[in-house]
């Protein structure tokens, strides 16, 4: 498996920079999610990789290969669209041996391939049928057996569930993962679905702006993301404005918290950014005042809705440990040792 | 009102309809009656039951002219459709203000008179002021030679002239393809001219077919241009319709060879919508 690099790659639309100075090395035979919120250039990027927009500045090398200026069609990567793009035109089996008939393989390769992949993705016999006669998942399964049709150096995917209901979506993203693990093929998924993400990727890229703005494991990126905006995009995230003293106290609304040694300090004295996981806050006899406005009973786990001085904040607990709050309480916070992740504001 | 009402009510399709068979059915069946007529000697004719026109028609000669107006209505109708595809599809693939100015540019070519296209045709290839000055000027020739009469003129002058419509009609469907099909064959290897014969033509086989028989059918009635730019031979039956309503006097002459080409232009139009239906339904 060759590895990817991108190096300083930006793609300008006018003024607008839609991909600004990418740098990444994204190893091979991974699973990777390109993570971001609406036009924040992932789908850009992934556009570039393909070979469907020509970079403003900047090189795409696979391996040793500077492969910036090869069109397209002679990249060799299979890419499944967010519309899909299957060609109503032809049939199931057409479309997925498309790759092969422009190569000018025999019908009866094709054929066999055809098949093969269509097993692959657990639609066998299906290759007779119409693209019109398939249900949405049984589409997204098309187009993803017509992006491997032939053994691609390069999987790329746009959004590839975002069509598919909530239930489905969650099927075929482990179905996805299985099959990216069996076959080992780099994979490089955009998707703006943090849960999405966090289920299949090996490595979450996340991106803002244009720009990367953290690339980890993703309890990595869950755990220690490395600026705001990532703390706010994963999860959702608890973001208090404090003060950090040194590198053991913050102040925050007045009151001093001690740092335990396991939570990270990513910013220097002065006003920082504290980012607390929901699951991290828990109910103490000292700590920050907050009043209770909500609980919401999620049944796996259940859910305080609290009023930190003006600041709407959120503590999850398992339903064993649901604690004896009611609405309109006033209880005292504190911070599980290592959930605390300060940053810079 | 109710949810079941139409939105729009149907009344007002009824003036059309009126309009249609006022304007089209009544002439229509005119034309008919004056093809069943009589002829008298004199130059006009008498009402009545007479087959003696479509005797005529049913002739040798007449047949020869049908085969060629034909022929020469479905050459130019897949040259202008084989000219305007590519076009209309690069068209659609420019910036949206592009698309207008070509349109607009494409729309007054519309406004010209096939007289004023003809005779322009007729002067670009003339011997003293056509294109074979330029062609002997760059070595090309030995002496400046006339293109026209005949029938490489004939076809410059109809293309230029059912090109627009065949962009119009094609139009709309290209600016509806998503370009994302193109660039799904472009990931999965085919070249540009591959992705335009293997995915951009199958889909738009409808429409290019709806083309070609908007071209074919509109050319099948040019009179002017087969008798600026052709050649006697290349006169189309639409010319010799012309011919005898006005010059020779003979209309129920005219209109059985007018409802001659009428029922041949139906026919094909009829078989080759029968031909894609099968076909579709067939796969």
């Amino acid at each position: 498996m060759n590895d990817l690099a991108l190096r300083d790659l930006t793609k300008r639309f006018g003024p607008v920079a839609a991909v600004d100075g990418v740098t990444l090395d994204i190893p091979g035979g991974k699973f990777i999610c390109l993570l971001g919120p609406s036009g924040c250039g992932k789908t850009t990027l992934l556009r570039l990789i393909a070979g469907l927009e020509d970079p403003s500045e900047g090189r795409i090398l696979v391996g040793d290969e500077d492969i910036t200026d090869r069109p397209a069609h002679r990249r060799d990567f299979g890419m499944v669209f967010q519309s899909l793009a299957l060609f109503p035109h032809l049939s199931v089996g057409d479309n997925v041996a498309y790759p092969l008939a422009i190569r000018g393989r025999p019908r009866a390769e094709r054929e066999r391939r055809a098949a093969e992949l269509l097993d692959l993705v657990r639609l066998p016999g299906m290759a007779g049928r119409r693209i019109h006669q398939l249900s949405g998942g049984q589409r997204q399964r098309v187009a993803i057996a017509r992006g491997l049709a032939v053994d691609p150096s390069l999987f790329l995917l746009d959004e590839p569930l975002s069509a598919l209901d909530a239930n489905l979506r969650e099927h075929m993203q482990v179905e996805l993962r299985q099959l990216q693990t069996r076959l080992g093929v780099t994979t490089l998924v955009v998707t703006h679905d943090q849960k999405e993400a966090l289920t299949m990727a090996d490595l979450v890229i996340v991106m803002d702006k244009g720009r990367v703005q953290q690339m980890g494991a993703p309890m990595e990126v869950y755990r220690d993301p490395a600026n705001a905006f990532v703390a706010g995009f994963i999860g959702s995230s608890n973001l208090l404005l404090a003060t950090l003293l040194d590198r053991t106290t913050v102040e925050v609304a007045g009151r001093r918290i001690l740092l335990s040694p396991e939570d990270r300090v990513k910013a220097e004295p002065g006003p920082v950014l504290l980012s607390v996981r929901p699951e991290d806050v828990r109910l103490a006899p000292e700590g920050l005042l907050a009043r209770v406005t909500f609980v919401r009973d999620l049944g796996e786990s259940v859910q305080l809705v609290l009023d930190q001085g003006g600041r709407e904040m959120t503590a999850l607990f398992a339903p064993r440990d649901r604690p004896a709050a009611n609405v309109g309480d006033e209880v005292r916070l504190a911070f599980a040792p290592g959930g605390v992740v300060v940053l810079r504001p | 009102m109710s949810a079941r009402e139409a939105p729009t009510p149907y009344w007002l399709g009824l003036l059309p309809a009126l309009a249609l068979l006022v304007l089209f059915l009544v002439p229509f069946g005119i034309m008919l009656a004056v093809s069943v007529a009589g002829r008298e000697a004199g130059g006009f004719f008498t009402w009545g039951f007479d087959l003696a026109s479509y005797a005529r028609v049913f002739s040798p000669f007449v047949g020869r002219i049908l085969v060629t107006s034909v022929a020469i209505a479905l050459g130019a109708a897949i040259l202008a459709v084989a000219l305007a595809l590519p076009f209309t599809v690069i068209l659609g693939g420019m910036s949206r203000r592009a698309q207008t100015v070509v349109l607009v540019v494409l729309l007054s070519a519309l406004s010209l008179s096939e007289v004023i296209i003809g005779f322009s045709v007729n002067t670009l290839l003339s011997q003293t002021a056509g294109v074979g000055n330029l062609l002997a000027w760059l070595g090309l020739l030995e002496a400046p030679r006339a293109f026209t009469p005949g029938l490489f003129a004939l076809m410059t002058g109809l293309v230029y002239l059912s090109f627009p419509y065949a962009v119009l009609v094609l139009y709309p469907p290209v600016a509806r393809l998503d370009p994302e099909l193109a660039q799904a064959a472009r990931t999965m290897g085919a070249s540009p001219l591959r992705t335009f014969a293997t995915v951009t033509v199958p889909l738009l086989r409808a429409p290019i077919l709806g083309a070609t028989i908007l071209v074919f059918v509109f050319v099948l009635g040019s009179y002017l241009l087969p008798q600026v730019l052709g050649r006697p031979q290349h006169w189309t039956l639409s010319v010799h319709i012309t011919d005898q309503a006005i010059y020779q006097s003979n209309l129920p002459f005219a209109a059985a060879m007018a409802v001659l080409l009428l029922a041949v232009a139906l026919a094909l139009v009829g078989l080759s919508l029968l031909v894609t239906r099968e076909r579709r339904t067939g796969t």
